[in-house]
Order: C-alpha cells, then sequence, then structure tokens
C-alpha cells in the first residue's frame, strides 16, 4: 500500500482571512449610509435589532454554554438580555445623531462615527459581548465587524447573522454587523492592522488587548480583572456575604468583574466565615486548599479547564467533595501577590481569602494583589464607613469601587448607576485608553464649529439649518434610507435623572428576579 | 534611470523611443498625439502608476481583466502557490486543475454541459464559431454591426471591418453584420435556415455599452432556435459578475447554447480563457477530441487562478460590495449629469458595466483625457468615441469610489474646454 498524505500539494490562501478583507469593504459601504441616518431612524434599527436579541437571548445562552462549556444558561440568558432593551433604555437619552447647539459657547457640534469596529468576542461572554458591541455600534451609527473566539464561533456567527437581518429589516444598510467565520490569530492580526479599520473593540487575555494597542489601528482594549472585595468589621456580614456568594456564583464566576480575593480583618474572621457558610459557601481546609492550589494553578499558571465550571465540578476534579448546592469555594490563604497563584484571575467560582491585622494593612493588601493583575479594573467595598470606602479607593490603582453591591453586577453596571457594559475600562492602570464603562459616546468624534468668543462677533440662530441627514444619499435603497429631516437642536439635557433612576430600579429588579438574589 | 534589474531605461523618453523602433510605433505615437503619455510602471489594486510615480484609478481594467484589481493579493498568493507545484501542463492529458475548473465553470453556468479552454478571448470565440458549424453543418456566422469579438481569423471577420479589412481578413459572403436592437433584421438573416451561429456581446463593449432594449436579446435567442441558429453569449466583458450577475445572459433570463468568458477569468495574472457549451454543442468532443488543440488553452496555471476567481466572485462579500458600488454610480453619475447637462448627456448602466455618452463625437476622447490629467484612467468605446467605458471592479471600496466622483467633477471644466477648443487645449 503506497503511503497516502492528505495534506493539501498546494498552499490555498487563507479564505477567512481574504473574505474578512471584503467585509471590511462591505462595512465600508454600509457605514457610509448609516452615517447619514437621523436619530428616529437609528433608534428605530437599535429597538428592532434589541428585540431581536431579546428573543434569542435564551436561545444563544443554551448554543454559548453548549459550545464552550462554560457558564450557567440562565446567567447567560439575564446577561444577553441585559445586553438587549436595557442597555438602550440607559443610552436612550444619550444622543449622539443629532448636531448640538451650544449658544452659550457659541458652538455647534456635529456627531461624526468612527466607522467599521473590528471588534472581539471572548469565549467566556460571546453573545452578551456581541450583543452590546452590536448595540454599541449601531447607537452610535459605526458598522461593527466580530471575531469571535473560536470557542464560541459558531453561535456568534448565528447572532449577528440575526442581528443583522433584524437591522436590515429595521431600514439599516446591509452590512452593519458581519461576523467573521473561522477566526485565527493570524487574521486577527491582519484585520487589526487594516487601514480600513477605524477602532478596535479588544475584550480578551492580555496578550489580544496589547496586540491591538500594537496594531497601530486606535483601540479601546481593556486589560484583565481581579477583583479584591473589602469586608470591612462595620459591616453586615451577612448582607455582604450573600451579596459575594450572589456575584461569584453568577455565571460561575466568568465575567472579568468577578470578586476574586476576598480580604477581612483578622478578629472578624469567626463572623465572616459563618455568613459564608450560611450563604452558600464551602470555606476549604488546608488540606483542601492546597489541593484546589495544584489543580487550578499546575506550574502557576491557570487551568484553563476550570474557566465557567461549578464548584462541585472543580472541588471533584481538585481532589475532594462538596455538596452539589455549594455555590462557591472559599480558599483561605495567608499571602497575597506573585507568591499564592490563589490571588490571580480564577474566572472560576473560587473566592481566596485573605485576613489582615488592620483596615491599612487590608488595604495594602488590596494593591499587592492588583500590582500583579488587575490594575485599573475593579474592587469592592463592603461597610458603613464612609472614611475607609474613601482611602479605599484613594489608595487602589482600579477605576471603580463598589460599594455594599455585588462586583460583577455592580461594577458592570447592572447592580450600580455605573454604565451597563462588558467593557470595563481598565485605563492607564491598566494599560488601556479609556478608564471608565464603555459606551456608545467612545465610538463617536465631535467636529465642533467654534465662532469668535469676541462678543462683537454675533453667533447667527441655527434653527434653520439643515442637519446632515440623508439616507437617500448614501448608496442605499431609496426605501431603506429614513427621510432626512430638520433636528430641532436645544443644547442637550443631561440625561433626565428621573427617568434613567427608575431605569436602573428596573434593570436590578429584573436582575433579582432572575438570581433570586438579594442586592 | 528606471532600472528593473533585467533592463533599465535612461528616462520614460528612451522608453517611448525604443518602444516606437522595436514594438509598435503606430500605437505608441496615438497615445502622445491624444495628450496621454501614459507607461504603466507600479501598479496595486484599482491603482496604477505612471514611470512618473503619478498615480491613477483604473476605471479601464482592460474590460473587466482587473475585475479585483491589480495584483490581487489572494489571487497573486494563488498563482505563486500554484508555480510552486504545477506549471502550464501538458494539454494532451487529463488534468487535475483542468477538471476541476472546468467542473467549476460548468457548474456557474445551468444548462451548461462543457468547458473548453483557451488562452485568450479570441481563441475562445475561434472555438465557440467552430463548435457551431460542427453542430450544424453551416458556415454562415452572424454578428451585429459594430460587434467585436477578438481579432484571430474567424473571430475578427464578425467584427468590425476596421479590423479585417486591413489583414484581407474579412469574408462578407460567410460573415453576416446586423444592427444591434433590430430583431426583425436578425430574423430576416437567418430565416434560410443556413446561418451556423449568432454571436453578441450581451451588452457590446467596444460599441460603448449601448443597453439591449428590452426584449432584444430574448427576441434574438427565440430567433435563432427557430432558424436551427445557435445562440453564443460573448461574456468576455459582461461575465464575472460584472452585471451583478455571474454571467451577463442570466440576468437577461437567457439560455445560450454556449458562451465565452475570458479577460478576468485569469484575474489579470495569467492568461485564462473559456467557451462553455451545451452538451449538444460539445459533441465534437466525443467524435474527435483532438479536433481542437491548444499548447497554452487551458494552462493548469490558468485554471488553478480561474478556479479561484470563481470561487471569489461567489462569496456573498462580493455580490453585496458589487451592489453597493453599482447603486453609488448610480446615484453620482445622476446627479453629475444634472450639473453638466451640457456636455454629460447621458449613462448607459448595468451593474459595473457603465458608458459615460458626450453630446460631441469625439466627446469622450476629450473626457477621458481630461479625467487622465486628473488622476483617473477611464478609456472612450474605439467604435463609438462619444461614448466613455467606466469600468468600476467589484471590489472597490466606498473611499475609492467618492474619490473618482470627486476627480471626476474637478475634471469637467477641463473637459469642456476640450470640447469647446480641441487645438488650443492640447
Amino acid at each position: 500500500m503506497p503511503v497516502h498524505n492528505d495534506a493539501p500539494r498546494l498552499q490555498v490562501p487563507d479564505r477567512a482571512e481574504t473574505t474578512a478583507r471584503m467585509k471590511i469593504d462591505r462595512a465600508g459601504w454600509a457605514v457610509r449610509a448609516y452615517a447619514r441616518y437621523d436619530r428616529a431612524a437609528v433608534m428605530r434599527i437599535v429597538r428592532a435589532v434589541a428585540e431581536a436579541a431579546h428573543q434569542a437571548a435564551g436561545h444563544y445562552a443554551e448554543w454559548a454554554v453548549r459550545e464552550t462549556g462554560m457558564g450557567v444558561v440562565k446567567h447567560k440568558q439575564l446577561k444577553n438580555e441585559l445586553s438587549a432593551h436595557p442597555l438602550v433604555d440607559f443610552y436612550e437619552d444619550m444622543d449622539l445623531v443629532s448636531p448640538r447647539v451650544d449658544p452659550a459657547r457659541k458652538m455647534v457640534e456635529i456627531p461624526k462615527p468612527a466607522g467599521v469596529i473590528f471588534a472581539l468576542t471572548p469565549a467566556t461572554n460571546p453573545i452578551s459581548t456581541l450583543y452590546y458591541k452590536t448595540m454599541l455600534a449601531l447607537l452610535s451609527r459605526n458598522a461593527v465587524i466580530f471575531s469571535p473566539h473560536p470557542l464560541a464561533k459558531t453561535c456568534c456567527n448565528d447572532a449577528a447573522a440575526r442581528l443583522e437581518a433584524a437591522a436590515v429589516a429595521a431600514g439599516a444598510p446591509a452590512g452593519l454587523i458581519q461576523c467573521v467565520e473561522e477566526p485565527s490569530v493570524p487574521l486577527v492580526q491582519a484585520l487589526m492592522a487594516s487601514p480600513k479599520v477605524q477602532v478596535i473593540l479588544a475584550t480578551g487575555g492580555g496578550p489580544m488587548v496589547r496586540a491591538a494597542y500594537s496594531s497601530g489601528t486606535p483601540a479601546i482594549g481593556v486589560g484583565p480583572g481581579n477583583a479584591p472585595v473589602y469586608v470591612d468589621p462595620g459591616a453586615d456580614q451577612n448582607a455582604a456575604a450573600r451579596r459575594i456568594i450572589e456575584s461569584k456564583s453568577f455565571d460561575n464566576s466568568v465575567l472579568c468583574t468577578h470578586e476574586s480575593v476576598l480580604i477581612s480583618i483578622e478578629e472578624n474572621r469567626g463572623k465572616l466565615e459563618r455568613a459564608l457558610r450560611a450563604a452558600g459557601a464551602h470555606v476549604c481546609t488546608e488540606a483542601e486548599v492546597v489541593r484546589l492550589r495544584a489543580w487550578l494553578f499546575p506550574e502557576g499558571h491557570l487551568n484553563t479547564a476550570a474557566v465557567g465550571k461549578s464548584a462541585s465540578w472543580i472541588a471533584e476534579k481538585a481532589g475532594f467533595r462538596v455538596v452539589p448546592s455549594i455555590r462557591i469555594l472559599v480558599a483561605p490563604i495567608e499571602q497575597v501577590g506573585l507568591d499564592e497563584p490563589l490571588t490571580r484571575e480564577k474566572l472560576s467560582p473560587v473566592l481566596a481569602w485573605a485576613t489582615a491585622e488592620s483596615f491599612e494593612r487590608a488595604t495594602g493588601m488590596a494593591q499587592m494583589i492588583l500590582r500583579m493583575v488587575g490594575a485599573g479594573h475593579s474592587a469592592a467595598f463592603h461597610g458603613e464607613d464612609p472614611q475607609k470606602a474613601m482611602d479605599f479607593a484613594a489608595a487602589l490603582s482600579v477605576y471603580r469601587v463598589v460599594v455594599n453591591a455585588p462586583c460583577s453586577q455592580g461594577a458592570a453596571g447592572f447592580a450600580t448607576h455605573l454604565p451597563p457594559s462588558f467593557m470595563i475600562g481598565t485605563g492607564y492602570f491598566g494599560r488601556s485608553s479609556v478608564g471608565e464603562n464603555i459606551g456608545p459616546q467612545h465610538l463617536v468624534h465631535w467636529t465642533r464649529l467654534a465662532w469668535n468668543s469676541d462678543a462683537s462677533v454675533a453667533m447667527p440662530d441655527m434653527s434653520g439649518v439643515r442637519a446632515p441627514f440623508d439616507g437617500s444619499a448614501a448608496g442605499t435603497r431609496a426605501s431603506a434610507a429614513p427621510r432626512p429631516r430638520p433636528v430641532a437642536v436645544p443644547a442637550v439635557a443631561d440625561g433626565g435623572g428621573m427617568d434613567r433612576d427608575l431605569l436602573r430600579q428596573l434593570i436590578l429588579q429584573e436582575l433579582r428576579e432572575l438570581t433570586r438574589g438579594q442586592s | 534611470m528606471y532600472n528593473y534589474g533585467f533592463f533599465s531605461f535612461d528616462s520614460k523618453d528612451e522608453l517611448l523611443a525604443k518602444a516606437i523602433e522595436y514594438w509598435n510605433p503606430g500605437k505608441t505615437k496615438f497615445w502622445q498625439d491624444a495628450g496621454i503619455d501614459l507607461v504603466i510602471d507600479r501598479r496595486e489594486g484599482y491603482f496604477l502608476y505612471d514611470m512618473s510615480g503619478r498615480r491613477l484609478i483604473d476605471l479601464h481594467l482592460n474590460g473587466g481583466t482587473y475585475n479585483f484589481g491589480h495584483r490581487n493579493p489572494e489571487l497573486v498568493a494563488t498563482l505563486k502557490s500554484a508555480l510552486d507545484y504545477f506549471d502550464m501542463g501538458n494539454h494532451w492529458f487529463p488534468s487535475v486543475a483542468r477538471a476541476a475548473f472546468a467542473e467549476k465553470l460548468v457548474k456557474s453556468a445551468p444548462g451548461m454541459k462543457y468547458a473548453i479552454f483557451g488562452a485568450g478571448g479570441a481563441e475562445a470565440v475561434e472555438i465557440a464559431l467552430k463548435t457551431a458549424r460542427y453542430a450544424t453543418k453551416r458556415r454562415k456566422i452572424a454578428s451585429i454591426i459594430k460587434g467585436y469579438h477578438g481579432h484571430s481569423g474567424l473571430s475578427v471577420a464578425t467584427g468590425d471591418e476596421r479590423f479585417s479589412k486591413i489583414f484581407l481578413a474579412d469574408r462578407p459572403e460567410e460573415f453576416v453584420h446586423v444592427p444591434f436592437n433590430d430583431a426583425e433584421a436578425l430574423e430576416r438573416a437567418l430565416k434560410n435556415r443556413d446561418v451556423a451561429a449568432f454571436i453578441i456581446e450581451t451588452i457590446p463593449a467596444t460599441y460603448g455599452f449601448p443597453m439591449p432594449e428590452e426584449g432584444y436579446l430574448k427576441a434574438c435567442q427565440d430567433i435563432c432556435r427557430r432558424c436551427g441558429t445557435l445562440y453564443i453569449a460573448d461574456e468576455v466583458q459582461t461575465g464575472l459578475m460584472r452585471t451583478g450577475a455571474m454571467w451577463g445572459w442570466q440576468s437577461y433570463g437567457l439560455d445560450p447554447d454556449m458562451f465565452v468568458t475570458a479577460k478576468g477569468l485569469g484575474g489579470g495574472i495569467y492568461p485564462i480563457s473559456a467557451c462553455v457549451v451545451t452538451e449538444k454543442c460539445g459533441a465534437w468532443q466525443l467524435e474527435d477530441g483532438a479536433a481542437h488543440i491548444s499548447t497554452s488553452g487551458g494552462s493548469e496555471l490558468g485554471c488553478i487562478i480561474g478556479h479561484q476567481v470563481i470561487e471569489m466572485l461567489q462569496r456573498p462579500e462580493v455580490i453585496a460590495n458589487v451592489q453597493y458600488v453599482a447603486e453609488f454610480f448610480q446615484r453620482s453619475l445622476a446627479e453629475m449629469m444634472a450639473a453638466h447637462s451640457d456636455i454629460f448627456v447621458g449613462v448607459r448602466q448595468r451593474g459595473v458595466i457603465l458608458g459615460l455618452e458626450f453630446d460631441h463625437p469625439e466627446g469622450a476622447v476629450a473626457v477621458s483625457r481630461a479625467l487622465y490629467e486628473n488622476g483617473v484612467w477611464a478609456i472612450f468605446s474605439s467604435l463609438d468615441k462619444r461614448v466613455l467605458q467606466f469600468k468600476p471592479g467589484v471590489l472597490l471600496d466606498a473611499a475609492t469610489c467618492q474619490e473618482i466622483v470627486d476627480r471626476m467633477e474637478a475634471a469637467m471644466p477641463r473637459a469642456r474646454a476640450l470640447l469647446r477648443n480641441p487645438r488650443r487645449a492640447a
């Protein structure tokens, strides 16, 4: 028998890459048209896509868990749902489409969308990130091309196609939402460097984010989290424990905003331990911690098999048993920082627990953890002393400290008044360009018409001036184009606080109902 | 000094002198007289660079040869890869590349059975005409006045006498010419039932892309069927997605007996052409498969490129891009025509095939020159110099399309001046 070699005899150019370049051009055409849609048309499309996303939230939650083996279906469904209508609700009052006129400053501001966004989605939160980035792109009149994590490429491609179809049905130009079929590292690098990509939205591992920043293309990349959570003796220990466990067990802890290391005061240890146990935590024995560390961090690096798995599954793999109702594993440790791998990001329902003799020492520990990984990201504080909260936040290299709330949802804007987001800006501490939760406003720059400030030079009345909306002039079918309309351009009011508060309450309520937890 | 490694020239003038001395004095001088001093040097995407370094956007594309742009990276990679394994091949034997490409081509064209390969358009037309004579046992060939199908023995006789008489290659007794868009004239020509084939470009390119009138092509095909004449669609410039469909005849609801494709089929990097035929037409290959032979026809390198060209054209991204480009020019040229109605009087368009009409017998020559001076290269129609051939590529992006329109707009005053006083302008 002759030996057969079935490897291709000719080298075929990477079709995924060449096709992706075609997708970029297609997106360029789409965004050219979409950038001239007016606010009503944009919001009509945004709502239609949000509805399509909402309808399929459960479908894709199940699909994502099946495809990636990570997370919890009902939690993923919740995250998907939150990235649809509630996300749009939050930005309902933020007009990134209409020009703004400020007679007092003698200035007119015209929003200019970035153009083509190249967006990465992680394996841990594939659909919620895809939904979220799609909504951001649509709200800011941009086009988006996704490169999904290879572990989640099938569900992401299907979801992108569904959202694209919904957008087109609502009048959007074709090509606003596209997805790379066969992602690969060379493809991602090639697209990142494409001069036809205006901005990269990088979510993923550190090397990927650094690659985005090194590409030469403007990028918004966010670094990894590793949130320290401090529980003050003055806090309601039971409430704090419940919030932490509620948060930590959510979607098996795949969000970068999850609590990673619990820090408390030595003298308070017993009380907190009882509260943790009562809330569903298994506090590991010294021997269990040794086994857990060895399995979770063989050779000092995170065992990726653990990501998004349940507490009982992980315990079993590590070599000890816990009852299935256990929601998280708490691992008491002596040291924090480089010498204790358990104080790294774990992306699984394992919470390291260190104790300190004083608040100052606890703050120092938190900073030591962040120095290793997680700088610029999130931390959490449970307590009633405002001075301690202030000192804790002032000392730490993070850009958000969630107070008396679950950190995973709180830092992501779902249990606090922070903007809802699946991109937590890690700012300069975290080697990123943005330090706040990423929103659609980061995908628009403004052209400013600035009149002479001298009082003798008048700024004319702008009310009769035509706004730059003209769907039909932008290369789309007439039927798909919104009609140009003159806009009344009052100075933009800042938000309408009441409605927004109400909105957040609704989001919170939904969150509570779905998790049956307390936040 | 222009050093190309294998040869070098001191200056563009030296090159032009050598071109006149050794290559083709008439062609070289023609362009000098026309004020187009182009010698294409580097090329990339839809851009050409003159030896002087000046950049031009290519809207000529050699009739669609550069449909995907110049040196399309995916096609270049494909050819390089093919060169590591294949060469032109031995035309006597079956080959993997020819079989695979023939299958790809036939499957892209419902109703067809075999793909017979050549190296260029004329050769493919030659195959089609010979095939028609075999299948019908008739000798006569009908084509349209001002038609164009190449410069070889049979193909040149189907076209305008400008290209046949000079070489004593016109054969009026065998080659019948009928007016375009006149089905009755065709009927009269075919009614004696002695015509083997009617060959027609789905949209006549060299004639300036006059659009077939509603129902004309279908009527021609019906007449052919009634008279036992084979209908040959020349798709050299209208195939390969340029009308918005893979083959132009598909977009007109035709089912020809044969069609011919070339130019863009080789991606602009390796020549290949094909005559694609129905089972009935291809029967000569059963009787004597070696009745037509071509050493460079169906070269395996060309087959691999052609295979990739068809694969790329079938991608939804390309189909979407063609639509965007077509819509963009439809709208922006309508606007431009409204603003320059004194000279710019008409747009003929199907997909990314466009002919722009100017109100002067040599109007397109002047506009071509004005565009050239403004960084755009588009050629007039040889057989109707009122019409500028305007042929955007299927992969053009939005930014380049906008730049084309901006440059055209800038060229219009110059075009107007040239039309009013061509002497002074020259």
